[in-house]
């Protein structure tokens, strides 16, 4: 996300800022077989970004129709779906009314308890609730993925060099692999990081080993889940695998990083104001020294 | 505050506290009247900085603290609960994980500028001293404060680093670890007492930076020209010319800072801590933050083993051998004031030193990227080459530059090049009290 901003015309600015600071920041080294993913344009992108809340919501629906058999989002509450300023919580939500909220936690069945006679109970889910993960423990979601696990996805979009470009790259990156890479029980995507080779059919005259060269891409666990039309989109978009990929990409990123649009917002005054009080400083500096000089 | 240090100060209320404590007095003539060289350059601005961000990170912390968990099972999803249900809790820890980056960024380049204009020369070795200890301080209190969020990289990093000690050999090492840890592996115990060190450290930077300040005021600022002052027409009142200067300063900095909290929060930190920790889990690549990362290329630069030759006994195996270059990479600015022996302070007037110092500057630069960098050829070769040349720095082209460079002749004072050469002769009208332009201070820039 954040380095995709110093694509826009104010991030070049930042980005000149920092070089001028004489300010080597070297991005998280490059993992041997670490891909650089390319840039997707979100709409949450550069300094004036916000969400567009009909994505989010398509994504939700991803979400809730095809990743969540098997991931989970435990940082997220129901009531987060239905955030904004009529909730009382000023960090903007999916843009869904308070019964809506409700409707969707109902859906769940949660675990309560004790009661008071110390028994543990079943009840429908309340906003207030997590959103609940698909299994019980880490061990029972390897267990039920051959030995993978499933990532809790909450923070996904900030977890990985790339966010939100590098889930939607992922979910697009599954192509047939190149030739001469075994696969086994594993699928191959062209986004995922891994440290594959080929062998080239040379050897090398001195060692006498085959030639081995690096492909681009990974073996992942995860088989690939979206396909033309997984979902049906109850505003009509149609669901191309980029469409849903796109959109449950931006709710991860919301999901990952709620108060991004505040702490956009808030940017902009904080940093015109800063710009017009240095300016101040720098009058009044000047004022005061050109009595020495 | 028109009265001067030595009648008293104020009237009423102000008076008569400051006759039983003479804290108006002391404020008066340490931030008011306190001269200083009328020609610091901007470059002196990252002193002031450095105590600004040093009072962020602590009440950014403070308030964090009021929220955080210090529990292997809680800490993580508590830092979650900051940044998504406590109000502006994502504002107020954005503010201190990025405010320990800009705390590093001011505090290297006041430590560049002192390098360069031998800040750290007679009689500021002592100034110089302080602020290493402030540095080292910072690192400690750093790296336990990046354990907290207890990510993967808070974990692994805390493992690696605190591994370092093993290095000791006899078993010393090892036990030291244990101790460190308050038990086998790093957990909860280790948690815990970092988050009460990461609480403490930061008061105690204060008291060393007041002890740094006091030094600092015994002979006042270093100048661009690394001269004496000659005279009061060489200095100004600290208030109002270098107060507004440094407000100018204060929000530059504010810009850039506040650029980088609402713009782009984690671009100076890594993916990976926002994984939560997991000892069964080792990332592909433990990096520390970008401002270790010097040091870990010279901890990782030191890949054999130190043996008396012909014989294979081993004295410093490799592990023990980075270690201690690391640990000798700081200890050599403490004893730098000796290595450079050079009566000259002010790199203007050292043509090959300015030479070398950029080279040094550009040194630092590569041990940074290839901290980087995975340990594998050709970033390990050009990391033993960079942390050669560190040590080579220091320890022999300073002394040699010292005793062979022949510096270009020093200005006759401050005022002489600030007032357009005009010298003495325009001077001392500048004198506030009408003092002598007799210096104070014995001179030791005598002229080879």
């Amino acid at each position: 996300m954040n380095r995709r901003l110093f694509k826009s015309g104010s991030g070049r600015l930042l980005a000149a800022a920092v070089l001028s600071l004489g300010l080597s920041v070297p991005q998280a080294a490059q993992a041997a077989g670490a891909i650089d993913v390319p840039d997707h344009d979100f709409s949450f992108d550069g300094i004036f970004g916000t969400f567009d809340r009909m994505q989010l919501q398509r994504g939700f629906q991803v979400y809730r129709e095809v990743c969540s058999v098997c991931h989970g989002l435990r940082l997220i509450s129901f009531r987060n779906l239905g955030d904004g300023p009529d909730s009382g919580n000023n960090s903007g939500g999916l843009g869904y009314t308070q019964e809506q909220v409700k409707a969707f936690a109902a859906e769940y069945t949660i675990v309560d308890g004790p009661n008071d006679e110390g028994e543990m109970f079943e009840r429908a889910g309340l906003p207030f609730d997590h959103y609940p993960s698909p299994f019980p423990n880490r061990q029972a979601a390897e267990f039920a993925n051959g030995g993978a696990y499933p990532s809790d996805l909450s923070l996904m979009a900030k977890a990985r060099k790339g966010g939100a470009d590098y889930i939607y790259y992922l979910l697009t990156g599954y192509i047939d692999p190149p030739a001469g890479v075994d696969v086994g029980a594993l699928h191959y995507n062209r986004y995922f990081p891994g440290t594959l080779t080929v062998d080239t059919g040379r050897i090398d005259d001195e060692t006498g080993e085959p030639i081995l060269e690096p492909v681009p891409g990974g073996l992942i666990a995860m088989a690939q889940p979206l396909w033309e039309d997984s979902v049906v989109y109850q505003d009509g978009t149609p669901a191309t695998v980029e469409q849903m990929a796109e959109d449950v990409s931006a709710f991860l990123m919301w999901t990952a990083e709620p108060m991004l649009e505040d702490r956009k917002r808030m940017g902009i005054k904080v940093l015109i104001f800063l710009v017009v009080l240095t300016a101040l400083f720098y009058a009044i500096k000047r004022q005061v020294w050109s009595k020495l000089h | 505050m028109s009265s001067t240090s030595s009648n008293g100060i104020g009237s009423g209320v102000i008076k008569w506290i400051d006759y039983r404590l003479p804290i108006f007095t002391m404020m008066n003539k340490e931030l008011n009247e306190y001269p200083t060289p009328r020609n610091l350059t901007y470059m002196w601005n990252f002193g002031s900085l450095a105590g600004i961000a040093l009072v962020i990170m602590i009440v950014t912390g403070i308030l964090l603290a009021m929220q955080y968990t210090a529990h292997v099972d809680m800490a993580f999803d508590s830092v979650e609960r900051i940044m998504r249900d406590v109000n502006y809790g994502w504002l107020i820890r954005y503010i201190h994980m990025n405010g320990a980056s800009f705390f590093f960024i001011v505090v290297y380049i006041h430590i560049f500028r002192g390098l360069y204009y031998g800040s750290y020369k007679a009689p500021r070795e002592i100034l110089w001293a302080l602020g290493v200890i402030i540095l080292l301080l910072m690192m400690a209190t750093a790296f336990m404060g990046y354990v907290l969020p207890w990510g993967q990289m808070s974990f692994w990093g805390a493992t690696v680093i605190t591994n370092l000690f093993s290095a000791i050999p006899w078993g010393i090492g090892d036990a030291i670890v244990a101790w460190l840890w308050g038990g086998f592996a790093v957990d909860n115990p280790t948690l815990v007492r970092f988050y009460a060190l990461h609480y403490l450290l930061p008061f105690v930077i204060a008291a060393v930076a007041v002890l740094h300040m006091w030094a600092l005021h015994r002979f006042g600022s270093n100048n661009p020209l690394g001269i004496d002052a000659k005279g009061p027409q060489d200095k100004i009142s600290f208030h109002p010319y270098y107060t507004t200067k440094d407000l100018f300063g204060f929000g530059v900095f504010f810009i850039f800072f506040a650029a980088f909290i609402f713009y782009a929060p984690n671009y100076m930190g890594h993916p990976d801590n926002y994984i939560e920790a997991n000892p069964l889990v080792t990332p592909p690549h433990i990096v520390p933050e970008w401002y270790f990362l010097p040091f870990y290329a010279i901890l990782r630069a030191i890949t054999f083993d130190i043996s008396i030759p012909f014989t294979g006994i081993v004295l410093i195996d490799a592990k023990l051998g980075g270690v201690i270059a690391m640990f000798a990479s700081i200890a050599v600015l403490f004893v730098l004031p000796w290595l450079d022996s050079s009566p000259v302070r002010s790199g203007r007037f050292r043509p090959y030193f300015k030479w070398f110092f950029w080279i040094f500057v550009i040194d630092c630069l590569v041990l940074g990227y290839i901290g980087a960098m995975p340990a594998e050829s050709p970033y390990t070769e050009i990391g033993q080459v960079a942390t050669a040349w560190y040590f080579l720095h220091f320890l022999v082209i300073l002394p040699l530059l010292s005793r062979l460079e022949r510096p270009m002749p020093l200005p006759a004072s401050i005022s002489e090049p600030v007032l357009g050469g005009g010298g003495m002769a325009a001077a001392p009208a500048r004198s506030p009290e009408g003092a002598s332009g007799v210096s104070t201070e014995q001179s030791p820039e005598t002229m080879r």
